[in-house]
């Protein structure tokens, strides 16, 4: 009786772990490209690129048979520890120089990595711009709430920068940890402003209204993009990149308001 | 002990009978090994914690500002919120476990919902409750110009939220276990309402309450997903130590974790200084 009770229990714990195991390799793999021998292209890229990069890989899954693309989008630095930590992956999109360097630094890249878009900072505002905002320097309104990144991520060593550049010091309510908490904290209502890429307003349609301001082009942010060493799948993963910086690639990017590749 | 008591008996045969109940009550050896497991599941992370930590930094990680004030904050908030549970929770553990109406077992799933959400969905649900769209936090700030994201009694009110299951399902447990028949027979002797909680209900339950606040107060102490959508991030205001990790984490993996190993003895010392006296101190 108590055999059999633990033979259930081990295993119970044996499915579990296989279960667990299996489904980060195969589960992706199957599904409707079952005719030619199915392949896998794994792309880690910054959560700012997930519109166009969606849009990327319904066409590259349409241009190249057989070929599922999967997407993990996060934190450009959570992605960089992944690899760092031996993550399968075969391309990094990083938005940020920074982040693309941990990875570089530990010789994790087949190649150097290119600049494939960048980004700039823009003020959100409240449909309607009703505090009026026009400059960088109205931020610093005692009464205003604002909200930005916290230093430490890359939107918000952006914003340090132009404090830095423009001698302006901001008081904010709050330094989110990624750049769409700042953008919600906006289009919620519950704050006055907000410090967000070009692009986070572009993708808001409407609930954000944004506000160009000149200094945000002394923090141009780069996003780099590189095959990753020992790549599964090296030669998709160089026809992946020659998408992006190709010309469909480069168009859905400028559409989003990305600014062109260097 | 409590068994043998009404058996007079010789003292040999009494200590024959112990030794024999002794053995009845042991574990089935096989539980031993998924009890192995099921501690190394806890131990071995934290272990790895300790093996990757930068011991030569540690005291300058630990020491700075933002540290410091994280630890503060953390400290006081997750004080005053597990008051908080205490005070509210306490009172509807009661209901729960002793109420006569209809409708208590809904109630009781209700209260049981934060330990299901998603944590930032609860802060994400305190925003748009408590925020400025929200239905209180725009009655609010029209009548008394009180908003409160961005402040720390944000934090307090998301800590309470995800906590306070803790402490209600623990003292209900309590409740239903010491049953009616103590508070019944003090009544019978006259003992008033307020006379037979005092010196009745509450000493029977006291180690439930005890493990339901250690419980509730750990929650508070590692809460992050519904500080970091409702309260926001900002040093000395919402700043907590999970917060601060998880911002040091973008930047350099040394700080957040020697930040998480204090995060780690805090949680210890708390647990290993209020538990044993508690729980399994008294029977």
């Amino acid at each position: 009786m108590k055999v059999r009770a633990l033979l259930g229990l081990l295993a119970g714990l044996a499915l579990l772990l296989a279960g667990c195991g299996g489904s980060s390799g195969s589960a992706d793999t199957g599904g409707s490209s079952a005719a030619a021998a199915p392949r896998t292209l794994t792309v880690l890229a910054a959560a700012s690129l997930t519109e166009t990069f969606n849009a990327m890989k319904a066409r590259f899954e349409t241009d190249n048979p057989g070929v599922t693309v999967r997407i993990s989008y996060g934190g450009s630095s959570d992605l960089a520890s992944q690899i760092v930590n031996g993550a399968p992956a075969d391309v990094f999109a990083a938005a940020s120089d920074a982040t693309m360097k941990t990875v570089t630094d530990k010789n994790l890249t087949a190649a150097a990595p290119r600049i494939f878009a960048t980004n700039v900072l823009q003020i959100a505002t409240q449909p309607g711009n009703p505090e009026g905002i026009a400059s960088f320097a109205d931020l610093a309104e005692p009464d205003l709430k604002v909200v930005v990144c916290a230093p430490q991520v890359p939107c918000g060593a952006a914003e340090q920068k132009i404090e830095t550049a423009t001698g302006v010091t901001l008081t904010p309510a709050s330094q989110e940890t990624d750049v769409k908490s700042v953008l919600g904290k906006v289009s919620s209502g519950n704050a006055d402003a907000g410090l967000v890429y070009v692009t986070d307003v572009t993708a808001a349609k409407g609930s954000v209204q944004g506000v160009t301001f000149p200094e945000a082009q002394q923090a141009v942010t780069n996003y780099p993009i590189a095959v990753v060493k020992n790549a599964p799948q090296a030669g998709l993963a160089q026809k992946w990149i020659d998408m992006v910086t190709g010309e469909f690639g480069q168009k859905t990017l400028d559409a989003a308001g990305f600014g062109a590749e260097k | 002990m409590s068994v043998t008591d009404d058996v007079p008996q010789a003292p040999q045969a009494e200590r024959t009978r112990d030794r024999r109940h002794e053995r009845d009550v042991a574990l089935p050896r096989w539980m031993w090994v998924p009890a192995v497991v099921a501690f190394l599941v806890i131990a071995l992370p934290v272990l790895g914690l300790l093996l990757e930590a930068d011991w030569a930094r540690m005291p300058e990680l630990l020491t700075s500002e933002a540290a410091l004030a994280a630890l503060r904050l953390s400290l006081e908030t997750a004080a005053a919120s597990t008051v908080l549970c205490i005070l509210l929770g306490g009172p509807l553990a009661a209901v729960l476990a002793r109420g006569r109406m209809r409708g208590l077992r809904t109630l009781r799933s209700v209260v049981l919902l934060p330990l299901v959400l998603p944590p930032v969905v609860g802060g994400l649900a305190l925003l748009y409750l408590v925020g400025a769209r929200g239905l209180v936090g725009e009655a609010l700030n029209l009548g008394f110009g009180i908003t409160i994201p961005f402040t720390t009694a944000a934090v307090v009110i998301a800590q309470t939220f995800v906590a306070m299951p803790f402490l209600v399902v623990s003292l209900e447990g309590a409740l239903r276990t010491a049953g009616e028949r103590y508070e019944a027979v003090a009544a019978t002797l006259g003992a008033s309402p307020a006379l037979t909680f005092r010196r009745v209900t509450v000493p029977l339950v006291l180690p439930g309450l005890m493990s339901g606040t250690v419980l509730a107060f750990a929650r508070c102490l590692g809460e992050f997903g519904a500080t970091i959508t409702f309260a926001g991030n900002l040093q000395g205001t919402t700043q907590t130590l999970p917060l601060l990790v998880y911002i040091q984490r973008e930047t350099d993996d040394a700080g957040a974790i020697a930040l998480s190993l204090l995060l780690v003895v805090v949680a210890i010392l708390v647990i290993a200084f209020a538990r044993p006296r508690t729980t399994e101190g008294i029977r």
